[in-house]
């Protein structure tokens, strides 16, 4: 009995927590369609009616949808690149023998470990070298290198491939190129999945890369335009306005984890699973 | 076919490994080791962001060392980062230890797991509006919710006052990332075989014993990952404190009263506004070199002896 009284309170305080962990979304959702007077004057549960007035106020502003179209234009090309190149990688340290093999292991291991505020200025100054400020290009192409992601899939291949497999394939004639897109890659694909939605709402979230390398305000991605809300007194006055421009930002990813979530919530597991 | 020996086909296969790894080799010295290096060359000099940096030996260096300020933005962090590794490692452990418990079975894990995973879904330039917006002063939600619940009896600028505004920012960091440390030691606990737990039950061992014995002990590599990713993270802090206080660039970025100002803001301040560029490398590799010395403490406090 004492159990049960007890799992019901802990049921309970589990639930409160889930509640603090969606409640800022949902007073998000609210005001967004309420007007900034009812706004500052009370608070609500439900929703409102300035729906269609605050996005006029936020569109006038800034053009939240291109912001969207950019971050697609940035994120998704980045997120393939990582796929597909994280895994060739992951699979040739895998299952090859060659000589840089361990070494290159080792190096991997050593550039998770660093932190990213490290490079930021070198890498700021080598774009500025090679003309790439105010392009997508150095926010695309680096990520053909992403260690952690090699990393796990390195794993990933060891415990799901067997070289028996692979063996066969030679057998029958296939080039190895051949073989990793007929056979490996398709064996691959849940370990790819996984990480490739983790990158993607990295890519997606990104903040400080396309902040100090964007000039152009057309160009700006989604969190970065989202930063230059509250510089327009337009939008000061209106809250509703602010709040809609925030859910515009959110609700697509938390779509996305409506989906996904399982996938998410086993490619951190996998950082937990230690070699 | 036959005649070619069996060596020299596996010689040709692995040859095929170089290829496969070349892209991945080349960017990865392009964009990722070249300018680690070169932020390092750059803190040696006096790089102002154009024209040919001039070597200066430990200028910098020294600057950073004597520079009170740099140190008041490592106290802002360290302070930031310490209440909520605290806030989100204790309540990630209490959620750990109640759903391990094999006398309450509870149910629902995946459900409450990607509850509670939410938030750190969300860019933090996101989570910095919208609590920006729901802390207001004078108008916010948060503040009509406590009032009318009658907490308070007037509104608490907690954004506003040195007091308050850094402890915000760390219990929203910590809301963003229980989740996370939350699956990776539920991750770790689901990996000890379950006879360990049914054993310590028959032996008569209390909730809080088969913790301290048997999953803490049993936890401790994932425990080790978690404090050193989120001291590599947390010391790097920038979006929210960057955001939630101002408008982006602007000097009210770090109010109130510096209290918010962290290391990568500072860094940000003279590599990217003020083109102080040798010296903001420096400020970098101070950085380094001190999330270095925590880490290797960390190692040796959680790690324990290698077993």
């Amino acid at each position: 009995m004492a159990t049960k009284i007890k799992r019901f309170i802990l049921y309970i305080a589990l639930i409160v927590l889930s509640l603090a962990c969606l409640l800022p979304f949902w007073l998000m959702i609210v005001n967004s369609t309420r007007s900034g007077v009812e706004i500052t004057h009370s608070f609500s549960f439900l929703p409102g009616h300035s729906l269609r007035d605050n996005w006029i106020v936020l569109f006038d502003y800034v053009n939240l949808f291109r912001g969207f179209f950019n971050s697609i234009k940035v994120a998704v090309p980045a997120t393939l690149l990582t796929a597909y190149f994280s895994a060739i990688t992951a699979y040739a340290m895998a299952m090859y023998e060659w000589k840089g093999n361990s070494l290159l292991f080792k190096v991997i291991v050593v550039f998770m470990m660093i932190p990213a505020q490290l490079s930021l200025i070198g890498f700021y100054n080598l774009c500025q070298k090679l003309r790439l400020i105010d392009s997508y290009v150095p926010l695309i192409v680096p990520a053909i290198a992403a260690p952690g992601i090699v990393f796990f899939l390195r794993q990933y291949v060891k415990s799901t491939l067997s070289k028996a497999l692979l063996e066969a394939a030679r057998i029958d004639g296939a080039s190895e190129i051949h073989t990793f897109h007929k056979i490996v890659l398709p064996i691959m694909a849940p370990g790819i999945a996984t990480m490739s939605i983790g990158a993607f709402i990295g890519n997606w979230n990104s903040y400080l890369m396309p902040l100090i390398l964007l000039n152009t305000p057309n160009k700006m991605t989604l969190p970065v335009m989202i930063s230059t809300l509250n510089a327009a007194t337009d939008l000061q006055k209106n809250q509703g306005a602010i709040y809609l421009g925030v859910a515009i930002s959110v609700v697509p990813i938390m779509i996305v984890f409506a989906f996904c979530s399982r996938y998410i919530i086993s490619s951190i597991s996998a950082g937990s699973v230690k070699e | 076919m036959k005649a070619i020996s069996m060596k020299s086909v596996m010689k040709n296969r692995n040859n095929a490994a170089y290829l496969f790894v070349l892209p991945f080799v080349i960017v990865f010295l392009i964009f990722s080791v070249y300018p680690v290096f070169r932020t390092l060359y750059l803190s040696f000099t006096d790089y102002k962001g154009y024209g040919d940096p001039v070597l200066v030996g430990l200028e910098n260096y020294k600057r950073v060392v004597g520079d009170k300020f740099f140190w008041r933005s490592l106290y802002n962090t360290v302070k930031m980062w310490g209440l909520n590794i605290v806030l989100q490692l204790g309540l990630a452990f209490l959620l750990t230890i109640v759903f391990s418990d094999i006398k309450y079975k509870l149910a629902g894990l995946p459900v409450f797991r990607a509850l509670y995973y939410l938030p750190n879904l969300i860019a933090a330039t996101s989570v910095a509006f919208l609590f920006k917006t729901l802390l207001d002063w004078k108008y916010g939600t948060f503040n009509q919710i406590l009032l009318a619940t009658g907490i308070v009896d007037q509104q608490v600028n907690w954004l506003g006052q040195r007091s308050t505004a850094w402890a915000v920012v760390s219990v929203i960091q910590a809301w963003m990332w229980f989740g996370n440390s939350f699956i990776m030691l539920m991750a770790g606990v689901q990996g000890i075989p379950q006879d360990y737990f049914e054993a310590a039950a028959i032996d008569g061992a209390g909730r809080w014993k088969t913790f301290g014995k048997i999953t803490l002990p049993l936890l401790r590599p994932i425990l080790l990952y978690v404090a050193v990713t989120s001291l590599i993270g947390g010391l790097q802090l920038f979006d929210l404190p960057f955001l939630i206080n101002g408008v982006a660039g602007a000097s009210t970025a770090g109010e109130p009263g510096g209290t918010l100002q962290t290391v990568v803001m500072y860094m940000y301040k003279f590599g990217f506004e003020t083109h102080q560029v040798g010296f903001a490398s420096a400020i970098a590799y101070t950085l380094f070199i001190i999330i270095l010395i925590v880490s290797v403490l960390e190692f040796k406090f959680i790690g324990g002896k290698e077993d």
